[in-house]
């Protein structure tokens, strides 16, 4: 049986502090009245940066000289064209200066929030598809993955924390104590008003407020129904001892929730995060917030099934195991590359105005973390994963893995960020601080979830398969050639 | 060293085969070949045969394929004639690289697979026409033929092989 060390229990719980400080650090900061946002305008304005081009020029100083005078071309160029647009606004007169300032005002005072929300929302989603791919795995009859169930139990535990998060944010959102969602702000949709939305208004019978929050609890109520009915007959099927009846009750359900799950993944991803651009859509944008969350959830799975054997808690896990985690991870960072490209090539070739705003606004205020993604999310994984001997080495997994979870987070960033902060975003304490305060509550959970049962499933009809998977080109460390047959 | 004959051990089980190459390599006598109607998993590694490196070819392969296509979109679209088709940017090619990916993508995996398979028909000699070398129809079908060279020591051999299952021995000349 497993014990949740004291060590660890420490350093989930210091990370939640460290964590709830800076959130509160990032609220505290930010600005409270119009004034104080100009202030903050004026400042960047005298420092001639404006939103990434601070991340530019830091990416160009690490290069060689040349391309450094090439860094500064551009950077020239862009603070040319700050100047010009800023004369522009000048020309206006002041009434539009105001505008801008207020609008500036709303997106810092949206920073922590987000910031909070990308974190919510990414810990949130990759517990969920944890627990998508586990049903799945029941569904499957798969053999080998069985040794790996109550892993796989422990992070769903998380689901519980961050769906309570979940329904603060939202409830809060609803109370209008942010303006993460534009389409929420008085007026929008009453005609007349200056703030009259007539094309949001045209999708007022999906977009309202009590239609959102009724569908955000029943997403969150569906998600946690099923995990702790699952967990609870998962534990009860290790005594069953009834002719397999417990465990095709758990294959019963885990069919059910798949079902559920694709409906409501999808719904809870037009709500949650498309519903922040509200005058934008994308047909597969579900399919590719799936994708994204599932190859993290793979890659969480893979990193606590890779520390829970190294402290020896895990001895049916065999390197094979291992393997194949780091297959679905390969496969399906290229599959979220598919689906990535998918949606960006179409609306890029059609170029319609309406549809490309969404990436003509990441492109300009977002580049290199846009970019960067890409490379982070396809080229790293795909070229240091695509050997097989190397997918079957822990620490070659953690590596692609430690990546591949931070191309994900950037990729929810990059999702939510433009919608709510626009160009005053950037990687600092608030978005750190979030991060931290969430890994803290994941680590907290799922150990201690761990720790309250078997670390086998001892009932289930795929254990004894499942403990002598063996992928065939696969030699197992600390194994003889005699265990291979 | 060619030798002039060789042993012919019948098998018709697949893991009665198995303990056998493992007790004739424990032996230390050379198996020339085995001849089976399917794949037998753990053979090779019985055998003590080198992994195949056709991932790597393959994987090259790939490399050239996305070169060609990325050398004949840039050559075609951008330096040949670079005419505005429907107001794509023809600059330079990265302005207008997305929409060489689909190509970028089929040609990789075109050459991966097919110059892979090309590989592989060339390091097994497979061809049209090719001279089939089969020992026994029978290996086909339901029986696995274990090939031993004889060196002066048929006797040895064959008693090693009665002891490992084998239904059938036969000493045949080669040529």
């Amino acid at each position: 049986m497993y014990q949740f060390s004291g060590k660890l229990k420490m350093f989930s719980i210091i990370l939640m502090i460290l964590g709830a400080l800076g959130i509160g650090y990032g609220f505290l900061t930010a600005p409270k009245t119009v004034e104080e946002a100009k202030e903050i305008l004026a400042h960047q304005a005298a420092h001639g940066a404006h939103g990434d081009s601070h991340a530019v020029e830091n990416h160009h100083e690490k290069k060689k000289e040349e391309t450094h005078a090439h860094g500064e071309e551009t950077h020239a160029n862009h603070v040319e064209k700050v100047k010009d647009a800023h004369a522009a606004v000048d020309s206006h007169g002041t009434s539009h200066d105001d505008a801008h300032a207020e609008h500036v005002f709303n997106q810092l005072q949206n920073r922590p929030w987000s910031a909070f929300y990308v974190a919510l929302f990414f810990f949130l989603g990759v517990t969920l598809l944890v627990l998508a791919f586990y049903a799945a795995q029941r569904v499957a009859q798969s053999g080998w993955s069985i040794v790996l169930f109550r892993v796989m139990e422990a992070i769903t535990a998380n689901l519980v924390p961050t769906s309570i998060i979940m329904l603060l944010v939202i409830a809060a959102s609803a109370m209008h104590y942010n303006h993460l969602f534009s389409w929420m702000a008085e007026g929008t949709f009453t005609p007349g008003h200056d703030k009259y939305d007539a094309i949001v208004d045209g999708k007022s019978w999906w977009i309202n407020l009590p239609g959102w929050a009724i569908r955000s609890v029943i997403y969150l109520a569906i998600w946690n129904a099923y995990r702790w009915f699952i967990r609870k007959n998962s534990i009860a099927e290790d005594t069953a001892n009834d002719g397999n009846k417990t465990y095709k009750r758990n294959y019963n359900i885990s069919v059910v929730f798949l079902f559920l799950f694709m409906l409501t993944e999808s719904m809870a991803v037009w709500d949650w995060i498309m519903g922040l651009d509200p005058h934008w859509f994308s047909t597969l944008f579900g399919w590719y917030v799936l994708a994204t969350l599932l190859v993290s959830a793979l890659t969480t799975i893979a990193f606590v099934t890779i520390y829970l054997r190294s402290k020896g808690y895990l001895p049916r896990v065999n390197d094979s195991h291992i393997h194949d985690l780091a297959k679905f991870m390969f496969g399906f960072s290229v599959f979220w590359t598919y689906l990535w490209f998918a949606q960006f090539m179409l609306i890029w070739y059609a170029d319609i105005p309406e549809e490309t705003t969404y990436f003509a606004m990441r492109f300009a205020e977002y580049k290199l973390p846009f970019l960067g993604m890409v490379a982070m999310n396809f080229a790293f994984p795909i070229l240091l994963l695509i050997n097989s001997d190397f997918k079957s080495i822990p620490w070659f997994v953690v590596i692609g893995g430690l990546v591949i979870l931070a191309g994900h987070y950037i990729d929810v960033f990059v999702m939510i960020m433009p919608a709510t902060v626009g160009a005053q975003w950037f990687i600092g304490i608030p978005e750190l601080s979030s991060i931290a305060f969430f890994l803290g509550i994941f680590i907290y959970a799922t150990f201690s979830s761990f720790a309250k049962a078997s670390a086998v499933p001892e009932g289930n009809p795929f254990l004894k398969e499942s403990e002598h998977f063996h992928y065939y080109n696969i030699e197992h460390r600390g194994e003889s050639a005699k265990d291979h047959h | 060293m060619g030798s002039s004959k060789v042993i012919h051990a019948f098998y018709n089980d697949d893991e009665v085969l198995l303990d056998a190459v493992k007790k004739v390599k424990g032996a230390h006598h050379h198996i020339e070949e085995v001849f089976c109607p399917f794949p037998v998993h753990g053979l090779d590694k019985a055998m003590g045969l080198a992994p195949t490196r056709i991932a790597i070819a393959s994987f090259m392969f790939g490399i050239v394929g996305l070169s060609t296509a990325i050398w004949l979109t840039w050559y075609t679209m951008i330096h040949d004639w670079p005419q505005d088709i429907g107001g794509k940017p023809s600059f330079s090619w990265a302005e207008n690289m997305p929409a060489f990916v689909p190509i970028m993508f089929e040609l990789t995996v075109f050459f991966a697979a097919h110059l892979m398979v090309i590989t592989f028909y060339m390091r097994s000699r497979i061809w049209p026409f090719k001279k089939a070398e089969n020992p026994d129809p029978r290996t086909t079908d339901d029986h696995f033929l274990m090939e031993i060279p004889v060196h002066n020591n048929e006797d040895e051999i064959k008693s090693l092989l009665a002891d490992t299952g084998a239904v059938e021995i036969n000493v045949v000349d080669t040529h």
